[in-house]
């Protein structure tokens, strides 16, 4: 598509600026965000299998005066909090602590508000040994399956399968400077071009298109929630205090719809994804009936 | 498709193809021995990777496959070029398979019970996830719904397709989607993960089914074993991440030889029937 080749050059330039931005551990986490936004907020540990994973934050809280399930990838902002929350690599145990945390939304109807924020999912001999790619498909098909409002919000890093599996929602908010990519751009330009120079990388951003406005026009995004001037790790404060604005609302719209309905929206939401970029001639999904 | 199978047939009669050497001992075979023992090795008993079209045929019941939605081709959305334009890959992709991407849905039998299946296509740029084989999946789970039919999914993939970006991640939660409505409706699904099944196709609906199986040393994984040597400078073992690995760490429900899979799944597809949750069998309640 040409308009798609235009947007991708325009913005090969800034692409890489924006993801490092996304990285900076000055930015708020998923804590600041639970902690300037929610009441009483307690934290849940453990799968009940193995181990609690510091790389995934998740409890119980009040949002306004609705009680909420939060869950959320935690990179840690202090050297010594990175290396605790293995820079928020979650294991295949922190995927099944968040899909305990479903389940525990669902029996309660619970809305869940979750925090996209790492890199990728750990890899690594333990991670493969315990299922890294099981616990994160699990997550897929069972926030599928939720009868409450999902709300997801990218706030930093969004990095592949160890990101998504947070973010089957209804409604997918993104930070202005945040990024959601399929792999990061030192991987891909690995498989490219066989060497991570930063040239290759910068290049990568640019031409995997993760930055909000073009996932936007993508439509894997709802809504770009701005940051205040100079980008959220400024002034971290008004950063929190504007996406709770637009949180707010999307979980006052979602509250108005029933059971099924939630869980059906999001289904349609995810059925239509990719498919008007099929080629002309493919007949377009009807989409799940019934 | 019955064009495409007979134009890789001829694509094959090349002398070189004649003879083959098994990845697995190193000893050479005759093509035509390794191909009457569906693929498998006859001296150690490895499974050699199968095109699409050997798959259906080692697995249908013969004349019993009728493909749907193999029109549907992707687009060009983030304009991705490196070397090459994806657009030119995707011809390169298609004049090697005389397909438009790299997975195929439909109906077939097997042991004469119906079901929807897919086979995904290694061949077709490493049988990556985009658009496209997120759209027919999707669509083929929605059709078993309708019909009331079990599915079955072969899948071989290294994972997400890098070129459709963040709208590839996304047919991870897509095809989950369609699998969760499946499975509101209580139909068995059954994947079969064969050599090799990884990222986020492995992260994903090969590791959904109700039933996960696998081909004798399929190599099954999350991450790919470089980036693991290269993360935690570690000498893996051998069989890391190969099926009997998986096994052993209760992720597969069972490893299924090749000429065993049609009996098997038949035998599975049965015991998992749909419309049996309420009428138990007389002999239970006899007993009962």
């Amino acid at each position: 598509m040409a308009a798609g080749a235009k947007r991708s050059a325009q913005s090969t330039g800034d692409a890489w600026e924006r993801v490092k931005l996304a990285r900076d551990p000055a930015r708020p986490q998923t804590l600041d965000y639970i902690n300037g936004l929610c009441q009483g907020f307690f934290e849940l540990h453990g799968d009940r299998c193995f181990r609690d994973d510091p790389a995934i934050v998740a409890g119980l809280g009040y949002f306004g005066r609705q009680p909420v399930a939060l869950v959320g990838h935690q990179r840690g902002h202090s050297t010594a909090e990175r290396l605790k929350r293995n820079f928020g690599r979650p294991h295949p145990e922190g995927y099944r602590k968040a899909a305990r945390l479903f389940e525990l939304a669902e029996r309660f109807g619970l809305p869940v508000i979750t925090f996209i924020d790492t890199q990728g999912a750990e890899p690594g001999v333990g991670a493969e040994e315990r299922g890294q790619a099981e616990a994160i498909a699990r997550c897929l098909v069972l926030m599928a399956r939720l009868e409450v409002p999902v709300v997801s919000c990218v706030v930093g890093e969004g990095g592949s399968g160890g990101a998504l599996a947070l973010g089957v929602a209804n409604a997918i908010l993104m930070l202005e400077n945040a990024c959601y990519s399929v792999i990061t751009p030192e991987g891909c330009a690995a498989i490219l071009w066989r060497e991570s120079t930063p040239e290759n990388v910068a290049r990568a951003a640019g031409m995997l298109g993760l930055c909000a406005p073009e996932l936007l026009r993508l439509a894997v995004v709802d809504e770009i929630v701005p940051e205040p001037g100079g980008g959220a790790q400024a002034d971290p404060e008004a950063a929190v205090r504007l996406l709770g604005v637009v949180l707010r609302r999307h979980l006052a719209r979602l509250a108005r719809l029933g059971p099924q309905k939630l869980r059906r929206a999001r289904q349609r939401k995810f059925a239509a994804m990719g498919v008007p970029f099929l080629l002309p001639g493919a007949v377009a999904n009807s989409g799940p009936s019934g | 498709m019955t064009s495409s199978t007979t134009e890789a047939v001829a694509a094959r009669a090349r002398p070189e193809e004649l003879w083959v050497k098994c990845p697995g001992c190193g000893q050479i075979a005759f093509r035509k021995e390794v191909e009457r023992n569906l693929n498998v090795c006859p001296k150690c008993g490895h499974h050699l990777r199968l095109t699409l079209e050997q798959r259906l045929a080692v697995t249908l019941d013969p004349g019993s496959w009728r493909e749907l939605f193999a029109d549907l081709a992707p687009g060009d959305p983030l304009g991705f070029a490196d070397a090459k334009p994806y657009p030119k890959r995707l011809e390169e992709a298609r004049r090697k398979t005389g397909r438009l991407d790299a997975v195929s849905v439909g109906l077939g039998r097997i042991e004469g019970r119906a079901l929807a299946l897919a086979v995904m296509d290694f061949g077709f740029m490493g049988g990556s996830m985009g658009t496209v084989v997120g759209e027919k999946l999707s669509r083929l789970f929605e059709r078993a719904a309708q019909a009331r039919l079990p599915v079955v999914i072969f899948s071989t993939s290294g994972g997400a397709r890098m070129q459709e970006g963040t709208l590839s991640l996304m047919q991870m939660a897509k095809v989950s989607c369609a699998i969760a409505r499946l499975r509101e409706r209580r139909l068995p699904y059954l994947s079969v993960l064969c050599d090799p099944t990884t990222g986020g196709v492995a992260a994903s609906f090969a590791m959904q089914g109700d039933l996960n199986l696998a081909e004798p040393g399929a190599l099954i994984g999350f991450a790919g074993r470089r980036v693991i040597e290269q993360t935690t400078h570690e000498r893996l073992p051998e069989n890391f991440q190969r099926a009997e690995f998986m096994l052993a760490h209760g992720m597969l429900d069972a490893i299924v030889p090749r000429h065993l899979m049609r009996s098997t799944l038949a035998r599975l597809l049965v015991l998992l029937a749909p419309g049996r949750r309420r009428a138990l069998a007389p002999t239970v309640l006899a007993g009962g």
